[in-house]
């Protein structure tokens, strides 16, 4: 399967199982996505379950709150992950919010499906990665995949989590992997592990980091579309390094990343949203924190630029090989 | 603990239904518009320009037409323009479709990476831009590309954008055909649905707080009329009056998803402005004319202080949203040649060839000029480079336009990014 197909799997399952569950979202319902990641479920599920919605980001996350705090199980899709700040408010202020402030009377039990990142040429309004937006939120957790696999656990799971939970969909590997060699032939996930997709039910717990690669002279945290790259990049170079992928960004798996740079005593941080107070900000500082006397080199932070997507200039912008090899080799100059 | 009051039982009481809308015709289907209501042209009463919002509620819900079926203007909405200005109009709508052609075509040959065709909605936009003064500010959606067309702007120039090449204004930074050319009076264009018409109105509101004369313009299309930011903008519009013509598109689809799902089972989009107690108009969008009336008037409104303007344009998305999209997939394939209010370029030239000036050889005449017009524009903007073939701009421009003046951050991060382009060696590397 590749990730699209590994999507729409999850919601199919979960929606045969459970009948409180609804999609709903621009174009999602007879269409079936302009990704086509919800294809067939409206003609499967009918109408009241799989719906298209008015163009309106803060009406579709409002009404989601609304009808999980009926009982229902929205799974609201937001077509492009740049177009979720006219929802900011629903998410910020109401979402994120609604167990605390009503003791649990109420709780908003919604999964939002966006894909995010760049690297498809779509210019700065169809390309940006917002999670950093989102981890800065207390009481929303934030999902990223890297493989089919991972994807249907994880939005199982994150569907079933009594939490709003916000499922960012790296769309540059819905079809393959990718090793940031823009210029080199695609590849798909016929041929990678985690293209191997069971078709039944079974769920990956929020909060679990995996190890993509065991490694003792260094380690990278990195999640989505950089877990590719970076293991292009280690495969290339030949470093030992053991990669994380942290899958969950909230809740986070501290003990992985823990164990890990206590044992490599480096650490590199990978990701393509802007640099600026992003999640490698936290993480950073979480390493900082509890790693310090383990550590042999400065952290190092490897990230897209503080600058829009730029269209003509993208693979400038993106975090490649050449950006993630610098800071690797100035990372493992002393060892 | 609260106890529920006796009596009451629910028992018996049927269940409730969610009502989910659903167009009338899916691919395969057979296309009847019987439904569609089109009312004769020059029906519809053209109130004055002072007379207050409230007093023509209806014409929120008919269709100001100005062209009838035999090719005449007809009816008190006819703005009796001169044949040259009706030829320029048309000129302009040929160009438009030529041009939307042409790179429609360059996208699928590799040479960019997105475009959006306006095909069957070249009224709106053309003769809008006839209606409005060169002065007045347009905040368009992606699919008015007509208004730099009809405002005469260099096409090379807009194509050197749609290639991001060298000559590209605005730096290879935009999606294609996110153009902006504030000489010509078209504010630069966001991805982000709807953003442009809060905008519209504060920009408008400037004018007015400034003692200017000069009006602003906004477009969306109907499906993104649900956004919030369209609500915000017509309330600000109506507490200050503010001198602004608001043009939603009805070309009846949004993507996939057709105008139900914006509230048109329901009622008309001009309708919309009643609630809010601004001037409302629907007009057949594929009748330059009526656009171009309807324009008028709404501008003459704005010019002499009473208000604002909601115009909703009745047309007909022909073709696939844009390039990425294949509307097969959901719509009846027979949609757009049973749209009952046909082609606004054909409905223009027959007006033209029924008052005797214009007939079918010069018309024929004109597609090959503008053809030509277009094919050489293409070679020129071509010669500045096409998306995918190398670097066009400056490597460190990435960084130009965050801010005014750099901070040490950017400054650092240019760097890193020359030093990465050092030690990559790049076949598109630097030149
Ligand atoms: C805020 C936001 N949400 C979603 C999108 C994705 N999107 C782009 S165009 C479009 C449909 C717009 O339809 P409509 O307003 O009817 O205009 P039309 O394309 O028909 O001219 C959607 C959903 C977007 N660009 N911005």
């Amino acid at each position: 399967m590749n990730m699209i197909q590994a999507i729409n799997s999850a919601m199919d399952v979960v929606m045969a199982r459970d009948p409180d569950v609804v999609v709903m979202g621009e174009d999602v319902g007879y269409f079936g996505g302009v990704f086509r990641a919800t294809a067939g479920l409206q003609k499967k599920y009918g109408k009241t379950r799989v719906f298209d919605t008015p163009i309106t980001e803060c009406g579709i996350i409002g009404v989601a709150v609304g009808m999980g705090a009926y009982g229902l199980r929205p799974v609201p899709e937001i077509q492009f992950a740049d177009y979720i700040y006219p929802a900011l408010d629903q998410l910020v202020s109401e979402a994120a919010r609604l167990r605390y402030r009503s003791a649990g009377e109420f709780t908003a039990p919604i999964t939002v499906r966006s894909p995010f990142g760049g690297g498809i040429f779509g210019g700065q309004t169809h390309s940006q990665s917002p999670e950093g937006i989102f981890t800065h939120v207390s009481g929303i957790k934030t999902v990223i995949p890297a493989t089919p696999y991972d994807a249907k656990g994880l939005l199982i799971a994150a569907i079933e989590d009594n939490d709003p939970v916000l499922f960012f969909e790296p769309k540059r590997i819905y079809n393959g992997p990718f090793n940031g060699h823009w210029d080199r032939p695609a590849e798909n996930w016929s041929k990678h592990p985690g293209g191997e997709v069971p078709t039944g039910y079974y769920r990956i717990p929020l909060g679990k980091a995996a190890t993509v690669r065991a490694g003792e002279a260094v380690t990278i945290l990195c999640y989505g579309t950089m877990v590719h790259v970076c293991a292009a990049v280690v495969a290339e170079m030949g470093v030992d390094a053991e990669i994380l992928d942290l899958r969950t960004l909230i809740p986070l798996d501290i003990e992985a990343i823990e164990a890990s740079v206590k044992k490599t005593g480096r650490c590199m941080i990978v990701h393509e949203a802007t640099r600026t107070g992003g999640f490698g900000a936290e993480l950073s500082a979480l390493v900082q924190e509890r790693c310090f006397y383990h550590l042999e080199a400065p952290i190092a932070r490897v990230t897209g630029f503080d600058t829009p997507y730029p269209h003509s200039l993208e693979w400038a912008y993106f975090p490649g090989p050449v950006r993630i090899g610098q800071a690797l080799k100035t990372l493992l100059k002393d060892a | 603990m609260a106890v529920p009051p006796e009596g009451i039982s629910r028992a018996n009481l049927a269940p409730l239904r969610l009502h989910v809308p659903e167009p009338k015709f899916r691919p395969g289907d057979a296309v009847d518009f019987a439904g569609v209501e089109v009312p004769p042209a020059g029906a519809q009463r053209r109130p004055d320009t002072a007379a207050p919002a409230d007093s023509f509620h209806e014409l929120a819900y008919t269709l100001v037409r100005v062209l009838d079926d035999e090719g005449r203007a007809v009816g008190p909405w006819d703005p009796r323009l001169s044949p040259d200005a009706l030829r320029r109009m048309l000129r302009h709508m040929v160009l438009l479709r030529a041009f939307d052609e042409r790179m429609f075509r360059a996208q699928r040959q590799g040479k960019t990476s997105f475009y959006m065709k306006a095909l069957g909605e070249e009224a709106v936009a053309v003769a809008a831009a006839h209606a409005l003064d060169y002065e007045d500010m347009c905040f368009p959606s992606y699919r008015q590309q007509g208004l730099l067309i009809a405002r005469d702007w260099p096409l090379v120039d807009m194509m050197n954008q749609i290639y991001s090449n060298s000559a590209d204004r605005l730096g290879g930074k935009q999606l294609p055909i996110m153009y902006s050319a504030k000489e010509a009076g078209f504010f630069s264009i966001s991805g982000n649905l709807t953003t442009q018409y809060p905008q519209a109105v504060g920009w408008a509101m400037a004018s007015a707080a400034k003692g200017d004369t000069r009006i602003a313009a906004v477009w969306c299309g109907e499906g993104s009329t649900a956004e919030g930011d369209f609500h915000s903008a017509c309330t600000f519009a109506a507490v200050y009056r503010a001198p602004v013509v608001m043009n939603v598109v009805n070309n009846q689809w949004a993507i996939s998803s057709f105008s139900g799902f914006a509230g048109a089972e329901a009622t008309t989009f001009a309708a919309r402005a009643i609630g809010y107690g601004i001037a409302g108009l629907r007009v057949d969008g594929n009748d330059a004319l009526a656009v171009y009336a309807a324009t008028q008037w709404a501008a003459e409104r704005a010019r002499t202080n009473q208000g604002a303007t909601l115009i909703e344009h009745f047309t007909y998305r022909t073709e696939g949203h844009s390039t990425s999209d294949d509307p097969t997939q959901y719509r009846s394939a027979g949609e757009p040649t049973a749209w009952p209010l046909g082609d606004p370029i054909r409905r223009l030239k027959d007006h033209l060839i029924a008052l005797g000036e214009w007939d079918e050889e010069r018309h024929v005449t004109q597609d090959r000029e503008v053809a030509e017009e277009v094919r050489a524009a293409q070679k020129a903007a071509e010669a500045n480079g096409i998306l995918g073939h190398g670097l066009h701009q400056p490597l460190d421009s990435l960084f130009d336009g965050v801010f005014e003046e750099m901070p040490w951050h950017l400054r650092e991060q240019r760097q890193q990014m020359l030093d990465e382009e050092e030690a990559s060696g790049r076949p598109w590397a630097r030149k």
